[in-house]
């Protein structure tokens, strides 16, 4: 059954992209786990998404993070918490105890439907038009954000030199 | 063993969360911190097409999974930049190198 499989994968993806000591070789499987999620999104009967989640997750957000951790460099900080470690127990154990709840609560499921898998055009460009236009915004502040934090760095760096 | 195709789905996504979540409890990697969010958000995405499967409202879940993969990846386009910048103003990537207050 292929949703098993990719279900298996994705958390198997998921958990040594955490674990990586190295974090080029996180950001990979960070990508794999994208592909995944995207191939599972494609059987759900939602290929657009899944071509965005390909197209984005695996490929912009990967080179993003190479570009980042190159010139950030690579800094081995073990997994050692910044929080204090009962509180992080204690939630953990929260967390599991309401998914297993949950999980418990919900073995009676709907019955799957039909798949249409048709992205109605209509939705997003008349129901959603005004999210539209506020994700063309945030695209816009993103990359305004990005130039003005970067050509700093650069200012930065040639105050040093000059200094 | 005979699954519902809803229920694996709902396993995926807790397990995506799940493993984000530990990731963001536990790390003080900066980068580490966008790689989380990153995992939690690609569960989000998921569980909301399986929501527009299960209440047959496919358009509308499509669409809000695009504007959330749209804001997410603002986020990590700006979580990037920013722990570029701490790295090169603190020399390190280390969440603990921020916090100037204590100690």
């Amino acid at each position: 059954m292929w949703y098993v499989l990719i279900a298996v994968g994705i958390l198997a993806c998921a958990i040594l992209a955490i674990s990586a000591k190295r974090l080029l070789i996180s950001a990979i499987w960070l990508a794999i786990t994208s592909a995944l999620v995207a191939l599972m999104l494609f059987l759900l009967g939602a290929p657009q998404i899944a071509v965005i989640e390909l197209s984005v997750g695996a490929g912009l957000v990967t080179v993003l993070f190479v570009f980042a951790i190159n010139i950030a460099g690579e800094e081995v900080i073990g997994l050692r918490s910044a929080l204090p470690l009962p509180l992080v127990w204690t939630s953990i154990v929260l967390a599991a105890g309401l998914v297993i709840f949950f999980i418990i609560r919900s073995l009676g499921f709907v019955q799957f439907p039909e798949l249409t898998g048709e992205l109605a055009a209509s939705v997003l460009w008349q129901e959603r038009y005004l999210d539209f236009l506020l994700q063309v915004v945030l695209i816009l502040a993103g990359v305004l954000g990005v130039i003005g934090l970067l050509s700093h760095s650069k200012d930065v760096h040639r105050m040093e030199n000059k200094a | 063993m005979n699954l519902p195709i809803p229920f694996i789905v709902l396993l995926a996504v807790l397990s995506l969360a799940g493993t984000g979540f530990y990731c963001l409890l536990f790390t003080r990697n900066l980068i580490k911190v966008v790689v989380a969010l990153q995992l939690i958000v690609k569960g989000v995405v998921l569980a909301f097409v399986l929501a527009g499967h299960l209440v047959q409202n496919e358009s509308l879940a499509q669409t809000m999974a695009i504007t959330v993969i749209v804001a997410d990846t603002i986020v990590a386009v700006i979580g990037l930049a920013l722990a570029v910048q701490i790295r090169l103003h603190t020399g390190s990537l280390d969440l603990k190198a921020l916090s100037n207050l204590k100690r």
